[in-house]
């Protein structure tokens, strides 16, 4: 059963206000910690970033927060353009990335920031993945082919390849996953939207020759059929991509191997 | 060697902070007015059990039904009855695969709109030509 508040040592306080700078141009961030080496509870602190200071992304205002504020918040960043994954986050009450996000485009004098949701926290805003990549290695996101290995690559026309748009853009970075309820609720059972994205995307290679072995692997009430269509994957993704059409297609794909 | 305790890690904010958008408000919905469903079909039930049961229950339970109270349960209910048809069709398009683009959203805030805009035409129309 779905326990939809949160645990006695999960719930959060309000934590301390930061100094403000001097200047015309301070934006407020209200930031998640935890810290797992103080036992006290999660606390909501209050920085304040000195815009004509500090970049134009909100990676940009965590930086500069741990450069010259606090150098104990504690994230996960690496690549700052969109393309690794580390810094996915909830701002403003929606996963995405810190990279990718405009302090601007947070409507609201204050950013609200929290670790991805209803994961276990390690610090701050570093939330364990452990069971998402874990569901990622169980879709088997390789090739399997039966067929001789051909002398040259496995060919594949533009069409069969362009099939794969849409899909291998996906970069693990969790924002769908953490945002999908029923994930939340079923998360132990439950593959989520990333790792279903990916299991469609070997589904429909045209070079993969175990789409049955696959679908037989996926027919189960939790760990595809748990999906019920909330969208709020398609929403969070920072990239486009569209996880829950990837799911439904493969819904279709295991009705039509019936009919 | 000290031993390494693992601080017993709390579990990050989820329904508390998340931003609701209108296809997960209308998720819960189509959850809530199924749940609904059954409450409401509670009162076909008992008006068929009155049928039966002779002209006495039968007065009693046509004047709860036709009373302010008893109107205001019955318009509850089509508005549920109505939003479930449609979140269902609205699932059945999505089921096809179809929708799912940047639609989604409209596709949504339609479930509404037209649920309730069902729930008042059946009423007028009840109340015009009955």
């Amino acid at each position: 059963m779905a326990q939809f508040t949160l645990p006695k040592n999960s719930q959060y306080t309000e934590g301390k206000a930061w100094p403000k700078p001097s200047g015309k141009n301070v934006t407020a961030f209200r930031i998640y910690r935890w810290n797992p080496d103080d036992g006290a509870k999660p606390r909501i602190d209050t920085y304040y970033v000195d815009r004509d200071d500090c970049g134009p992304m909100v990676l940009d205002a965590l930086i500069w927060i741990k450069n010259k504020v606090d150098s104990t918040l504690t994230f996960r960043r690496s690549c700052r353009e969109g393309i690794c994954g580390s810094c996915a986050m909830n701002i403003m009450g929606q996963n995405t990335l810190a990279c990718t996000l405009g302090i601007d485009e947070c409507n609201g004098d204050t950013v609200k920031i929290y670790p991805l949701p209803h994961m276990p926290v390690l610090k701050d805003l570093v939330p364990d993945l452990t069971n998402f990549f874990a569901q990622h290695a169980a879709v088997e996101p390789w090739l399997h082919t039966e067929t001789p290995q051909p002398e040259k690559e496995w060919r594949q026309s533009p069409e069969e390849r362009s099939k794969l748009d849409g899909l291998y853009e996906c970069i693990l970075c969790a924002c769908c996953s953490t945002s999908c309820p029923s994930y939340w609720w079923n998360g132990d059972k439950f593959l989520g939207p990333a790792a279903l994205l990916q299991a469609y995307r070997w589904l429909i290679d045209s070079r993969d020759e175990s789409t049955g072995e696959r679908l037989d692997a996926l027919h189960d009430p939790f760990k595809l059929y748990r999906c019920h269509t909330i969208m709020n994957c398609t929403n969070a993704c920072p990239k486009g991509l569209n996880p829950a059409k990837a799911i439904a297609e493969i819904k279709k794909m295991m009705v039509e191997r019936v009919v | 060697m000290a031993e390494a305790k693992e601080a017993q890690r709390p579990l990050s904010p989820h329904l508390q902070i998340y931003r609701v958008t209108w296809t997960m408000a209308m998720s819960v919905f189509h959850r809530a007015t199924g749940t609904a469903l059954y409450f409401g079909f509670a009162l076909f039930a008992v008006w068929l059990v009155a049928l039966a049961t002779g002209p006495r229950v039968f007065n009693a339970v046509q004047w709860f039904f036709g009373s302010p109270l008893g109107l205001l349960i019955l318009f509850g209910y089509t508005w549920v009855l109505m939003h479930h048809l449609l979140g269902g069709i609205r699932h059945f398009i999505w089921d096809f695969g179809y929708g799912m683009g940047d639609e989604r959203m409209a596709l949504a805030r339609l479930t509404l709109i037209g649920s309730i805009a069902l729930t008042l035409a059946i009423w007028v129309a009840a109340f015009t030509f009955l």
